[in-house]
């Protein structure tokens, strides 16, 4: 383990931290992860994040664009695992990113977070550990600065590129492999003891390829129906555009 | 009817015969850059043999971007970048480079290059003195729009009276745009850094411009030895698509989740989320240490370590450093030399370490303000060790050796 002066821990850290990087925390190579600050196994990192998400406080999934939105093979094969890992957290929460404009005037926090102001979701449903994936990289950063310096959210970055430094916790690399590993991580440490703060099983997903992979069971695809004249769903707002004068 | 008649034999005026049968076609022959193949970046910046050839910097350059794999470049000319610029229309003309124009003036061209970064391809432009000062709103833009591209800056007079003449205050200027900054010091590294600038920029975690500088004239239109791996080589393409930011493609749902700015309101939000940008720009910009080391062989190079007399520069001025280190130290002087090869990140810890033991810091620079000198005081402990003064020139004119040797010897100018 390479120790690391400046620690990332759970905030509220004050009204504008420095960001991780500046204060001297590097990245983790590939087999390496970051655990406040400090390059650590990759078990090792996935150990302390599966730990607060099963110990802390309303624990919430938050998929970006990149999962969200079936765009490559990559983000295709990473979803149901993604879901595995819901299922063994019990008391999560799904709150996607969506899209990273600003929501005004006001945003719904029980049904997304921004990162214009993450801290706003955050806060209302008092989350106190939280995982991102499929989070632009700019936007992952932008959004986890915001959260340590207003919240005491443990913060938690899977990402497919080089990893976070202002997360609590953070793997490189992460595809569909390792997202079962961690699953598998959060398995293992109930096996081991581990008592969740929360009782039962995590989300069931109730998609049929959710459902099909999580059971093994012969689930046939729903037929896709073709709505022809749908384009007009979001015609209005493409013809107004936002309303930057709306308070 | 035609059996028993000569064949007709048709000449043209010089008497040769002229058949109705075209030549065998040939081949079709793979031209630029489909006749490269694309080499990890390690091979081609580290490993790959390399022969000596005896060329300008703009020429150098102009292999360097043979090696790119570049898209599209775009530039207005100027002096002393026009030349490098033309040879890089060489290479358009030769099928290197998939598009190339003059933009309208450099304002248009840096905008022009803010459009094709965020569609995703390998971006490059040049430019010089006045011409990066009127470019430099939307080369600020750049960093926060997260787009990564290559912009060459040949160093000249900015101010009046005009002159096109060496001198490079204008980097000043781009100290705080958040740009990575580097600063060749020879044709060689003219033709290395732009290659190590568009592979840093492009790395995820990074995901911003980089600007390679070099004083022109000494460098560009002069000519000296750079040793250049085979030309039928090149690095992979931009991998747009792992960057930091979603690009502007609309083939990919929802095009909507784009760059767009955070409104700005009068709330605190607003606020704190444009500040937690910028610093996102500064902390992309520290992750690039990673990569510069690996392909620069650090952010410094560093000459007689040991020295109590240490010389530190940048560009230009490391060559003139050299040799003044070599004459003193053929004096018996006890001299050495920190050669800064990355402006932005600074070598802030690399800095404190070699000049730790030094009694006196040298600082040449070609330009009045002394803004390298400015940058070293702000981060290296007791500064009164660095000689007042410089030595600087500007203007236009030359750094003699002998004016080196006046401060290392502290003699003359150096009387300090």
């Amino acid at each position: 383990m390479k120790r690391q002066a400046y620690k990332v821990l759970p905030g509220p850290e004050g009204l504008l931290p420095p960001p991780a990087s500046i204060m001297g925390v590097r990245l983790p190579d590939e087999g390496e992860g970051l655990l406040h600050g400090d390059i650590v196994s990759e078990e090792e990192a996935m150990e302390g994040a599966a730990m607060a998400l099963l110990t802390r406080k309303n624990p919430t999934l938050f998929p970006g664009p990149l999962m969200i939105w079936g765009w490559t093979e990559h983000t295709r094969e990473k979803a149901p695992p993604f879901f595995e890992i819901a299922h063994e957290i019990p008391g999560v929460r799904i709150i996607p990113m969506p899209d990273y404009r600003p929501i005004y005037p006001k945003i719904d926090p029980e049904a997304v977070i921004n990162p214009c102001h993450p801290n706003l979701t955050i806060w209302h449903n008092k989350i106190e550990a939280c995982i991102f994936v499929g989070v632009h990289c700019h936007f992952a950063n932008v959004t986890l600065k915001m959260i340590r310096a207003g919240t005491n959210c443990f913060t938690i970055a899977l990402c497919a590129e080089a990893g976070h430094e202002d997360a609590m916790a953070s793997v490189p690399n992460v595809g569909a492999d390792k997202l079962r590993k961690f699953a598998e991580v959060l398995r293992r440490l109930k096996r081991e003891g581990v008592k969740p703060l929360y009782e039962g099983h995590g989300i069931i997903p109730s998609g049929w390829a959710q459902q099909a992979h999580l059971t093994g069971a012969d689930i046939e695809q729903p037929r896709e129906e073709v709505h022809v004249g749908d384009g007009h769903a979001l015609g209005h707002e493409l013809e107004r555009g936002l309303d930057e004068n709306e308070e | 009817m035609a059996e028993g008649l000569e064949e007709e034999v048709k000449t043209n005026p010089q008497g040769d015969v002229i058949t109705a049968t075209a030549p065998p076609p040939k081949l079709e022959e793979k031209k630029g850059a489909a006749a490269q193949r694309v080499v990890d970046p390690d091979y081609l910046l580290l490993h790959a043999p390399r022969k000596k050839t005896f060329i300008t910097g703009s020429e150098a350059a102009k292999e360097s971007i043979r090696r790119a794999n570049v898209d599209i470049a775009i530039s207005y000319p100027i002096t002393p970048q026009s030349e490098t610029m033309q040879q890089v229309g060489y290479l358009y003309a030769e099928g290197y480079l998939k598009d190339y124009y003059r933009g309208e003036e450099e304002y248009g061209v840096m905008s022009a290059i803010a459009g094709a970064s965020r569609s995703g391809v390998r971006c490059l432009s040049a430019t010089a003195g006045p011409g990066l000062m009127r470019g430099l709103e939307v080369i600020s833009s750049w960093p926060g729009g997260r787009l990564p591209a290559v912009l060459l800056i040949m160093c000249r007079v900015i101010n009046a009276p005009l002159a096109i003449q060496p001198d490079n205050v204008e980097l000043s200027y781009m100290l705080s745009t958040g740009c990575i900054l580097l600063h060749a010091e020879n044709q060689q590294d003219f033709y290395d850094y732009p290659l190590v600038g568009f592979m840093v920029g492009e790395k995820p975690e990074v995901t911003l411009p980089v600007a390679v500088a070099v004083d022109g004239f000494f460098v560009t239109h002069a000519r000296g030895w750079v040793r250049l791996p085979e030309a039928d080589i090149k690095l992979p393409p931009r991998q747009c698509y792992h960057e930091a930011v979603p690009m502007m493609d609309n083939e990919n749902p929802p095009i909507r989740i784009s760059r767009d700015a955070p409104i700005q309101k009068s709330n605190f939000i607003s606020y704190q989320m444009h500040a937690s940008w910028q610093q996102e720009i500064w902390a992309a910009g520290e992750r690039s240490r990673k990569w510069l080391n690996r392909w620069l062989g650090g952010l410094i190079e560093v000459v007689n370590p040991t020295a109590k007399t240490m010389i530190v520069a940048s560009g230009a001025a490391v060559s003139q450093s050299r040799e003044a280190v070599r004459q003193a130290t053929e004096q018996g002087a006890d001299v050495g030399l920190v050669k800064i090869k990355s402006i932005r990140p600074f070598p802030t810890e690399e800095l404190i370490e070699a000049l730790d033991h030094a009694e006196r810091i040298i600082i040449p620079e070609f330009n009045y303000v002394g803004w390298l000198a400015r940058e070293v005081r702000n981060v290296i402990p007791r500064t009164e060790r660095v000689v007042p003064g410089g030595p600087r020139v500007f203007g236009g004119m030359s750094m003699p050796t002998e004016l080196l040797l006046e401060y290392v010897l502290g003699t003359g100018s150096g009387r300090h």
